[in-house]
Order: C-alpha cells, then structure tokens, then sequence
C-alpha cells in the first residue's frame, strides 16, 4: 500500500487510550529497562497525533530482569511470519539470540495503538522502528555497562546478551545483570545507526519459524480454543439475502431444547447453548420468516451495473498526449478485462469470545485491526473504550478478511445481553454470506505499439479495483490512468449487493491481470516474444533485473505467441517489490481444464530479512493465487450468496500445485519491502498468457474457469482494432 | 443418552451423553481438546481430522457414538514423552505451515496415510491429502514433510 491508499483508509473512528502513561507501563510491566518507539511511519505518526495520541510511540520493547527481550506491538500473526521476522531484526540489533525475544502481539492493554496488520506494513514500516529501538536499547545497555564496568562505553561492545571490554573481554556483564532492579524508560527518538547487511548475523538468516512447535502439536490458540468458566457458544439467527428483513420467529421450538437460551435484541437473534452443536441444532428448530428484496443483479450483470454506477473517475498518472498517441499507432489493441467477486475463505471461521462484566469487556478475536475492533465493541454495547480489552490469539489466516469485526461485535452484544462469556463461531456458510468480498472489477484498455514494436499509446480505466498496481510501469510516451468507483478495498459507492473490502493485494490483482495481458495480446500481435517485447518497453532496472532473473531460472526460449508450448510471463510490483512470474500450463483442449505445471517467480524485495520466510509467502502466493485464476468466483443473485461451502467455491488442492521454483533477487541498496503479497499479484496474466500460448484462446475475466476457456477457444482469435 | 467408553490419546474415557452429537464438538467442548479444528462443518476442508482406530475420519460429521470401544488419537497425542512425533518434527523443519489453522488435521490425515502406506510417493501424498484444505499454501512443503517424515519412520523408528 503506497501513503497515498493509507489516506482512503478511515482514521475518524478511532479513539486511543490517553491513560497509558510512562508510570502506567512501568508499573504494567514490573521494571526492567523498556524502550518506547515509533512505527516508524511519518504518516502514521500524523495519523495519530491527529487522534491527539498523548505519548510519542505506538511500540515498545522491555529488557526483563531475567535477561529476556519482550516486544510489543499492536500488529497480529495470522500465518504471514511476522512473529519470527521482527523478532528477528530485533535480535540482530540487539545482539541477542532469536530465541531469547518473545512477541506480545494484538493486545490492547499492552501494546500501544496499531492500525492494524495489511498491506504488507509490517516488514517495510514497523520493521526499521523495530530495529532502531533495538540499536537504542544497546546502546543503553552499553551506558548502563560503562557505569558498571567503569570502562568508557566507546571501548564496549556486544555480544549474544552480554556486554564487554573489547580489549579485555572478561569484563562484562550481562544485560539481565544491567537491567536487575531498574526501571528505566527511553525513547528512540532520533534515527541510531543501523547495522549494516554486511554485519547481519541474525537477520538474511532463515530461521524457522518461532510458532511451529505450538502450531503442529495443537497447543497453538486460536481465539475458539480460548474456554472460560460458564461460557456459552451462540448460533445466530441469519437472513436468506442481504438486505432481507426478518418478519417474525418463531423460538419457541428451540426453547423446548435442554439448556437453551434464546437471546433477542432487535433483529439478533440467537440461541445459546454450552455446546455449540446444539445451539445450531435448535436454531434450526427457529421457523421465521423474512422480507426478501427482488433480486436485480447477479454475478452475469454485474459488470455493466458497476459500469453504470462507478461515478468520476481519479487520475493517477498521465503524461504525453493520447491524441499524439492515437496518431503513432500502427497495431492498436483495444480490450476489456473482467473479475468475478472473490472470498477470502481463511480456513479459520471469523470467531470471538467475549466476556462483558459490569463496565469491562474483554474479547479474544480473530482479527487484522485489534484496536478498530476495541472501539467498535465499545460503541456497540455502550462502553468507554478503555475498558475494552482485545486479545489476538493466533489467527488462522486473514488475507485482508478479518480487519471488519462483526463477530466480535456480535460476542459482546450477546455476553452483555446473557450475563455470560459467549462465543460466536461463524459457520463457513455465515463465512461466505458475511465475508468483504474482493470486488468484482473491470478494467478497460486501449494500448498501441508503432512500426518497432515499441508502445507509443496506453489509455487505461480501472473500475472498482482501485491504484494499486494500476499504473504501469513501462516506458510509454502517451498514456492515462484512470481510477474509477472506489478504492479496491470496497469502500467506493454503494454499487456491490454485498460487502467488499481488502483482499491480499488489494486491487493489484485485477491491475496485473489486466495490464499483463494487454502487453502479451499486443507482443503476440507485433509477432514478439513475450519476454523480449517486455524488455524493449522497459526501462526501470529493477524491473528489467527480475524479468531477466525469471526468464534464466526458467530457461526461456524466445517464440512469438501462441508457440503450442503453453508458456506465460507476467510482472508486476507491489508494496515496494518487484515481481516477474513465467508458468507452463497444459489445456485439455475438450473439457478447456488447466494444470500448471511449473511456475518461476523471481522476487526483489531489497534487503531480505528471513530468505526462507521470504520463500514460502511466495510459494503461498502462487499456490492461493492458483484460485483467484481459475475456479474462485461467487456466483450470487441478488443478496442471495449461492456458494456457501468449499463443495462449489473450490480453493487449490494439492493436485493443483505445480513444480514451484523462486528466486530472491539480491538488492542490499534498497531497504526490506513486502513480501506477503507482491507475488500473488502475477497468477491471472501468467496462466492467462500461458493458456494463449498453448492454445491461441484469450481469456478476459477471471476466474477461468474451464466453461470460460471451452468459450474461448471457441471465440478465438481475438477482437483487434 | 448413551453411555460411551474408548480410548483417547491412551487414556480411557467415559461419556453418558446424546450420541448423535459430532465428535469434533465433544473432543473441543466437553473433553477440553481443541487441537481439531472447525473449518466446513461438511467434511469438505480436513481441518476436524482424527484418528479412530488408525483411519482418519472428518470429526465434524462423525457421530461421537461410532467411537464407542474404539481407540481414538487426537494431534495432542501424537508427541510421545514430550519427544515430537516424525511428522511433526517434519512440519516444522520443513516449515510447512503458515497460519496453522490446517495444521493438526493435514498431520493426522498424513498419520493414517503413512500406517497403510509408508513409502509413499509424492503423488500419493497429494492424493491422500486432497480433501484437506490449506488456504496459506504451504502445499509444497507439507508434501516434503510427510516424505520426510516417511524416511524417518523407516524400519518402524517411530
């Protein structure tokens, strides 16, 4: 997310708690040496003191008198591996060992305000904070050791916990020894100097991750293991559609259940039960009756009603003139680029618990936004936000889907209303009906190349899919980009049936697919190889460094398109970070079924903090990425979701996995950059690309499914002007 | 009700309660084991998988009354004396998870795989793990795990 998204994100309601003072955390934490710092983000920082945040940090780390390094910090871990890499830069700082660091992560009594955990942020912003307050702890530690030692600090130095006399390395003491019977608190405020790559010991090491042993013997808690004495396990009384109005219902036959309580305040209704199996069975014993509005569009005419209603559009860059553009065409390509509604489908339901005591709360939530959910929960029933507390237990995957907190909202209404801790579990049908939805999309491009195949025209027009990644990133002498109908993160006019919102790399999905295949209909159509006409129109380095890095690991020959061979290449860059994908795919040219075979991805993402770690996001981003490109759509009509479950809303499986390879482009120069998302960003175009290559059919909408590429192939060649 | 005793984790266990009711929510509620997780409630995504008498089965849809003289073993069973089980060690040098949602049923279902067929293929291992749903895709890497795990397990070291 670049700073000028963070501005469509909606600051307004979020209230932060002025109590937490410097005596506060002191006496919260029970001594030690603590050192506060910033996020690391001069916007956020404004962003906050806009809130009339009474301190100047929103992290802070302590050195326990024990020796052990505690972080906190408002951002949460669902899968992504940030627990292990900000431990990590915060070990190399520090000089201690990794496992010597703990995370406490998404509390909000303990942890400074967070905005929350997207957009790759944790690695680009939170990371270089993490690390000068590592520095600044050091070098208090050193300060602290010269009094101790009576040694000048310039003569100490550290090493795995300990600081000592570089001349005479039996003094020393420990830093356990140092902060024994202290309290002492310090801002990193100014910039203190960084180790340099060259010196890292910890970090650009891969290490395992630090919640591995938890998460395969099943001691790991997710916010549905969490028990409390007495509490409850709700099943929640849904409509058939969104926007449905409940009529009337009819309890009574669920009441006549052992044990059940039925809960009503306005239109929630629910049972509640000690065990959830029977809660849902007795809600199924509820007979009610809802106003179903008429349904007028559905998941086929969708696209024209976002056409109709996407209002003004936003430029986001121009230069030249198109006209001039227009003028210079020799071969011009004229296209339109559709995508179906995506879910995000985190295999842990949304879940919360909830305990509301007299003016107290306190939730245990799966969530991306801890502390949007504290003033959300505090809001609904009615309390001051700072007694509202939200734990973040593990979170069993979020891809942009937990940052709204309905069910939290939900397990406090109903614990308020009971007097009981109550859990709410969504069921992977309520997972479906209630989840923010990726936006359906479409992108509408009019692109021209001249005589030498160099590109001299790129009219471009993104609707509901927001900037992100919508501006391209080649050498272009007349070109346009326009933003229509809201940002990608769903928050444009009300013209979805339903809920959308941020989905792993928000918007650049739906730029990528489209912008990629605009570049391969128009190399096919100059007679280039797909590669070579890429580099011809480039001239950022970095880009042309990974797409010469993926074309080698791959072993590309040079063919024009469509070779037979059914090979694809597609780039991008997201969150700072450049990417470039070729895959091989093989079409059953009479059901129009896919198999990837093999997909390359070549990544440069600056200084690489845990190669490895950087390694499975992009394995997991080709893998979950193999969905959105092929099978994952939610077919709707009206308010009316008809995918409920994973029977026919189908997600990769291991026969679809292809030879995956990667390769991590070296760029010490440039500082560490997202890696949770950049790679995900490629899979539509580069299947798309390869399914051209292997069968000469273009496909315009995602997913392409096998029914879309048997129309296809039927249909083809394309359209061109 | 009816009464129900088995074997869980190695230790004996006895219920009076409605038979009918899912295994998965008695092993989560009433017996305080929450490593099988809730993901479809349809037997659609793994994530609910045991073992009952060496077979992996979807808890979620399993009536607990069918275990019944059985012997069941949940993912909090699997490490013996505080030593990891060869798959699980496996998963975790392999770092074959992400979010870990998935995780204890992927092992468990990798668990009976590996009882009926202990030198399996990679294909194998994909096809005996098609029904269980990673949506972090670490794919590639559970497949490594559980060839891993399978080498280690070799000549019956367990």
């Amino acid at each position: 997310m670049d700073r000028k998204e963070y501005n469509d994100l909606d600051f307004t309601d979020i209230t932060v708690d002025p109590n937490l003072t410097r005596r506060d955390l002191l006496k919260l934490l029970g001594g030690g040496i603590i050192i506060l710092f910033w996020s690391g983000d001069d916007f956020l920082l404004a962003a906050q003191r806009g809130r009339e945040y009474p301190e100047d940090f929103n992290a802070y780390l302590r050195i326990a008198e024990n020796g052990r390094i505690t972080c906190f910090s408002g951002k949460i871990e669902m899968g992504q591996g940030v627990i292990t890499s900000l431990a990590q830069m915060l070990a190399e700082e520090l000089d201690v060992a990794l496992d010597s660091v703990d995370m406490v992560m998404g509390d909000t009594d303990l942890c400074p305000w967070d905005m929350g955990t997207f957009g790759s942020m944790s690695t680009r912003f939170f990371g270089p904070a993490v690390r000068a307050a590592g520095a600044k702890a050091r070098t208090v530690l050193i300060e602290l050791a010269a009094e101790q030692l009576k040694v000048p600090a310039e003569k100490l130095t550290t090493k795995n916990g300990v600081v000592f006399d570089k001349e005479q390395t039996d003094k020393k003491v420990s830093y356990a020894e140092l902060a024994k019977g202290k309290a002492i608190v310090r801002t990193a405020k100014e910039q203190p100097s960084l180790k340099k790559p060259s010196d890292f010991s910890v970090m650009g090491k891969s290490f395992l991750r630090t919640d591995a042993k938890e998460k395969v013997t099943g001691a790991a808690k997710y916010s549905g293991d969490i028990r409390l004495d007495g509490m409850l396990y709700a099943a929640i009384l849904r409509p058939p559609a969104h926007d449905a109005k409940l009529k009337n219902a009819d309890t009574s036959p669920a009441e006549k259940i052992d044990g059940v309580k039925v809960v009503r305040d306005g239109d929630l209704v629910a049972v509640l039960h000690k065990n959830p199996d029977i809660a849902h069975r007795a809600l199924d014993e509820i007979k009610a009756e809802f106003d179903v509005p008429e349904a007028k569009i559905d998941d086929k005419t969708i696209f024209d009603h976002l056409l109709k209603n996407a209002g003004k559009g936003n430029p986001v860059s121009q230069a030249g003139d198109i006209s001039k553009g227009v003028e210079l065409a020799e071969i011009t390509v004229e296209q339109k680029y559709l995508n179906d509604y995506v879910a995000h489908a985190a295999l842990e339901t949304h879940t919360a618990l909830a305990q509301v005591e007299g003016n107290k709360a306190t939730v245990w939530a799966s969530t991306q936004t801890p502390f949007r959910l504290k003033d959300q929960v505090a809001e609904a029933i009615g309390l001051q936000a700072e007694n509202v507390r939200i734990f973040t237990p593990f979170v069993g995957g979020g891809f942009g889907g937990k940052s709204a907190g309905q069910q939290a909202v939900e397990a406090a209404r109903l614990s308020k209303l009971s007097g009981k801790p109550v859990q709410v579990a969504w069921t992977r049908q309520e997972e479906f009906f209630y989840d923010t939805f990726r936006p359906a999309a479409v992108v509408k491009i009019k692109s021209a190349t001249d005589k030498a195949g160099k590109i001299v025209l790129w009219d471009y027009e993104v609707y509901f899919a927001g900037q992100r990644g919508a501006q391209h990133f080649y050498d272009i002498p007349h070109h346009r980009t326009v933003a229509l109908g809201g940002s990608g993160f769903g928050d444009g006019p009300s013209a979805h049936p339903f809920a959308t919102g941020a989905w792993r790399a928000p918007g650049n999905n739906t730029n990528t697919f489209a912008r990629e295949s605009q570049i391969d209909i128009m190399a096919s159509q100059a007679g280039m190889d797909p590669v070579e006409f890429r580099l011809k129109n480039l001239k950022d380095e970095r880009m042309i460094r990974v797409l010469k890095a993926v074309a080698e690991k791959f072993g590309w020959k040079p063919a024009k398109s469509p070779s037979g061979r059914g090979l694809g290449v597609a780039c991008g860059t997201d969150s700072g970070t450049y990417v470039a994908h070729i895959a091989q795919v093989d079409v059953d040219k009479n059901s129009g079924a896919v198999k990837v075979r093999r997909v390359v991805c070549a990544q440069e993402m600056g200084i690489v903090v845990n190669p490895e770690g950087a390694t499975i996001q992009i394995e997991g981003c080709i893998t979950m990425g193999l969905g959105y490109a092929l099978t994952e759509g939610i077919r709707f009509k009206g308010g009316r979701i008809l995918d409920a479950n994973f029977d026919t809303y189908e997600l990769p499986r291991f026969s679809w996995v292809p030879q995956i390879e990667t390769v991590l482009v070296k760029a010490d120069d440039v500082s560490p950059q997202g890696g949770g998302e950049p790679a995900i960003i490629c899979m539509g175009a580069v299947i798309a690309n390869a399914i051209h290559d292997a069968t000469g059919a273009r496909l315009l909408q995602l997913p392409m499914t096998a029914q879309r590429i048997r129309e296809a192939m039927a249909a083809k060649p394309t359209a061109t002007t | 009700m009816a009464d129900i005793s088995f074997t869980l984790n190695g230790k004996g266990v006895k219920l009076s309660i409605d038979g009918s009711r899912p295994l998965l929510w008695v092993l989560r509620t009433d017996l305080g084991l929450t490593g099988a997780k809730f993901g479809c409630g349809q037997s659609l995504c793994g994530a609910c998988t045991v073992i009952v008498d060496n077979k992996a089965v979807r808890s979620c849809v399993y009536p607990v009354r069918q275990v019944d003289g059985k012997e069941v073993l949940t993912i909090e069973g699997l490490a013996k004396d505080g030593k990891l089980h060869p798959l699980q060690e496996a998963f975790t040098k392999h770092d074959a998870l992400q979010c870990g949602f998935c995780t204890p049923g992927m092992i468990l279902n990798a668990y009976a795989l590996l009882l009926r067929n202990p030198q399996p293929t990679d294909t194998e291992i994909a096809d005996a793990l098609q029904g269980n749903v990673c949506r972090c895709g670490a794919h590639v890497r559970i497949v490594k795990a559980v060839k891993t795990a399978a080498e280690e397990m070799k000549g019956g070291k367990k």
